[in-house]
């Protein structure tokens, strides 16, 4: 059990190529930390890092205060659950189990005792003697997992574990790492690019995008305050959306209209042009559906809705509009980058599921200004969590809430601020 | 129904096939077998099977008049096969592991140079080895043998391990490590396990090859001190000049036969395909 301190760490490979840029972290003992982000983003490579199985190119590593960067994998005392789960085909369950004990030269008995007390919290007891060739998908992440645990590691490294699972399992097995990383109470860096479990999981969120950290904070600052376009974008599902909108005298003419930001909301914009509101697909209403009490909180206009798709619980609705070319061309240079495809800019809306839009009318919208952000499109930086937490440095209302994880390891406050350049 | 009368029709078809094949395969050994137990007057008999059953080949070769011969061949041919097979599979064991698993200067030349080896005619080199091994006096000696052996075995052994280890999954060793290995424990205790089945097809196919050599087996060996049995085979002669050796001939090559069956029958359960399912993937 210890803490693990990323210092300056980078990553270049002999190509020139530089997978992770100077990024710092700190996770503190037992704390759940997620390293998220689109393929390519170096996240694994980050964690293969601070197991060993990569070198370090220039930064410090610190597990438990003392500085690993030369050490090989086996002096770190660190477990690893790969993406493939790496059992040892050969070995029966149970051996493969007590296979780190064996190596550390356990004596028989304490071996017995240690893999049953894993088997028997994995479930795994009926399969000791078994072959991984003859063992279900989950029941192998589990023998991975029951080898992780086994030993009293400094801490647990997951790499992406469940995305060979289906969607069923993988949901059994995410709450069944959580409990277990609960009960153990040991220090756990889990990379994914899921964001489900990204968000669920951890106690705080990493998010990296071309090997420089973003922005690290509990999951629901991460939802509500993201710190700049990748984030908000990258963060939530369906995705935030981005309308264009030119500034001229505190009024912002978008695509729908003229619209006034609430105080709370309503960041400097000196010096910009052009902004980009980002508005969650829940921000928005079937303006017939508000409630009168928070309906002066937003803003009313006609939109058009080409497609719904009712869900159930809720409904999606689609309104195409017209973006300038630029907009355009960054808002589709951010959707590539999210690993997804932007065939035209519209406003994904998410509606209550009593709203009766019939598809292919105008319909009346109303968006909620007190959730909007305002991000600049130039440098991606989010204005608004910006403004707040200029305000919020005197006063207790910082984005960084007195979240989940109250210990030491508080984050610098956003460390993505380095990486983008002041306006 | 219908369906089921074809899958038959077809099994039977197999079926024929097959026994055509082992019968073309196998006739000439089964020839061998039955020249072995004829008398050396049934020889041209002109018949497959002898008219009469002797054991008299086999005495001649293992307890009578070419019994120095041929026991002494025999000792040789098992030493230099096994003593070359061993050397080879070590050697490329560690080879392959390296071309697999790491990137070196000089990776693809090592490839190459061992396949280009592995082309090059056997014949055209025999001729300066004889000259150089008498000049420094490895003619005639088990070294004298084993040597150019290797150079035989070994390429095709880098080649068939190599592959072998590409199969297995580099996690496993760096699970091993994370796991508290050291690079040495992980090839020991994971590596080499699952590379036994390509360990054991590599030495059988070593041994095959180092077994039925001829052309150096004749021209780098003059006595019994290390001449291998196919080429002892040419210097059998019956009980007189005048006597007909094809039955001993027969006989000893059915017996240096008996042991590559046998090494095959005793290899064959390690020698199972997949053994690495079930490490990766899910």
């Amino acid at each position: 059990m210890a803490d693990i301190t990323l210092k300056n760490i980078t990553k270049q490979y002999g190509d020139g190529y530089r997978a992770v840029r100077d990024v710092n972290l700190d996770i503190a003992d037992g704390e759940f930390v997620i390293l998220v982000g689109p393929s390519g983003c170096g996240k694994s490579t980050l964690l293969r890092m601070i197991v060993g199985l990569e070198d370090i190119t220039s930064g410090d590593m610190l597990i438990g205060g003392e500085r690993v960067n030369e050490k090989a994998p086996r002096d770190r005392n660190l477990s690893m659950v790969f993406q493939n789960y790496a059992l040892y085909p050969h070995l029966t369950v149970y051996e493969n189990i007590a296979f780190p004990l064996r190596l550390a030269k356990f004596g028989d008995a304490e071996v017995d005792r240690r893999v049953h007390q894993a088997s028997e919290l994995l479930e795994l007891d009926e399969h000791l003697q078994r072959k991984p060739a003859n063992l279900s998908g989950g029941q192998r992440q589990r023998v991975a997992m029951g080898r992780a645990i086994v030993r009293q590691a400094q801490a647990f490294l997951f790499d992406e574990p469940l995305s060979n699972l289906d969607a069923k399992l993988r949901g059994q097995m995410r709450a069944e790492i959580s409990r277990l990383q609960k009960r153990l109470g040991i220090t756990t860096v889990y990379v994914t690019h899921d964001q489900i479990e990204a968000m669920t999981l951890g106690d705080r969120v990493a998010v990296l995008r071309k090997g420089e950290l973003q922005q690290v904070a509990t999951p629901r600052d991460l939802y509500t305050s993201p710190v700049n376009l990748f984030v908000a974008g990258f963060i939530g599902s369906p995705p935030m959306n981005f309308i264009p909108a030119t500034v001229s005298d505190g009024e912002l003419h978008t695509p729908f209209g003229e619209w006034r930001l609430p105080e709370s909301r309503r960041p400097d914009l000196g010096g910009h042009d052009i902004v980009l509101l980002g508005a969650r697909p829940e921000s928005f209403e079937d303006s017939s559906v508000v409630p009168d009490t928070i309906r002066e909180h937003g803003v009313v206009f006609d939109a058009n809705v080409d497609v719904i798709e009712w869900l159930g619980n809720e409904q999606y609705a689609y309104v195409p509009y017209e973006a300038p070319e630029d907009i355009r061309a960054q808002l589709a240079d951010l959707e590539r980058e999210l690993d997804s495809e932007a065939m035209r800019t519209q406003l994904v809306v998410s509606l209550d599921a009593t709203s009766r839009i019939p598809e292919g009318t105008t319909a009346e919208l109303w968006l909620d200004l007190r959730k909007i952000h305002v991000l600049d499109p130039a440098t991606g930086r989010n204005l608004s969590v910006a403004a707040a937490d200029a305000a919020g440095s005197d006063g207790a209302a910082g984005s960084e809430g007195a979240g989940a994880t109250s210990d030491a390891s508080a984050p610098e406050p956003s460390p993505a601020a380095d990486e983008n350049p002041s306006p | 129904m219908d369906e089921g009368k074809v899958s038959r029709r077809d099994r039977s078809l197999w079926w024929i096939a097959g026994v055509v094949v082992i019968a073309y395969a196998l006739f000439p050994v089964a020839w061998i077998v039955s020249v072995s137990f004829k008398t050396p007057s049934d020889l041209g008999s002109n018949r497959f099977l002898p008219t009469t059953w002797v054991w008299e080949n086999y005495e001649n070769i293992l307890a009578g008049g070419a019994q120095d011969l041929f026991l002494s061949a025999l000792r040789n041919s098992v030493g230099i096969s096994l003593l070359a097979t061993f050397i080879s599979v070590v050697l490329a064991t560690f080879a392959a592991y390296a071309i697999a698993r790491l990137d070196f200067p000089g990776k693809r030349v090592i490839l190459t140079t061992a396949l280009a080896v592995a082309i090059f005619p056997v014949i055209s080199i025999v001729t300066p080895l004889f000259n150089l091994w008498r000049n420094i006096g490895l003619y005639d000696t088990w070294p004298g043998l084993i040597i150019p052996y290797l150079s035989l075995t070994l390429p095709i052994s880098i080649w068939t391990l190599s592959a072998f280890f590409r199969q297995i999954p580099w996690e496993l060793e760096q699970a091993a490590q994370v796991d508290g290995a050291t690079t040495w424990q992980a090839f020991r205790k994971v590596i080499v396990p699952l590379a036994t089945p390509g360990v054991f097809t590599t030495a059988i196919l070593s041994f095959f090859i180092a077994w039925n050599d001829f052309v150096y087996g004749i021209s780098l060996t003059s006595t019994e001190a290390a001449r291998p049995v196919p080429a002892a085979l040419a210097f059998f002669t019956g009980a007189s000049q005048f006597v007909d050796p094809a039955g001993a001939i027969a006989a000893a090559a059915v017996v240096v036969t008996i042991p590559v069956v046998v090494l095959v029958l005793l290899f064959q359960r390690r020698i199972v395909s997949g053994l690495t399912q079930g490490a990766v993937k899910g």
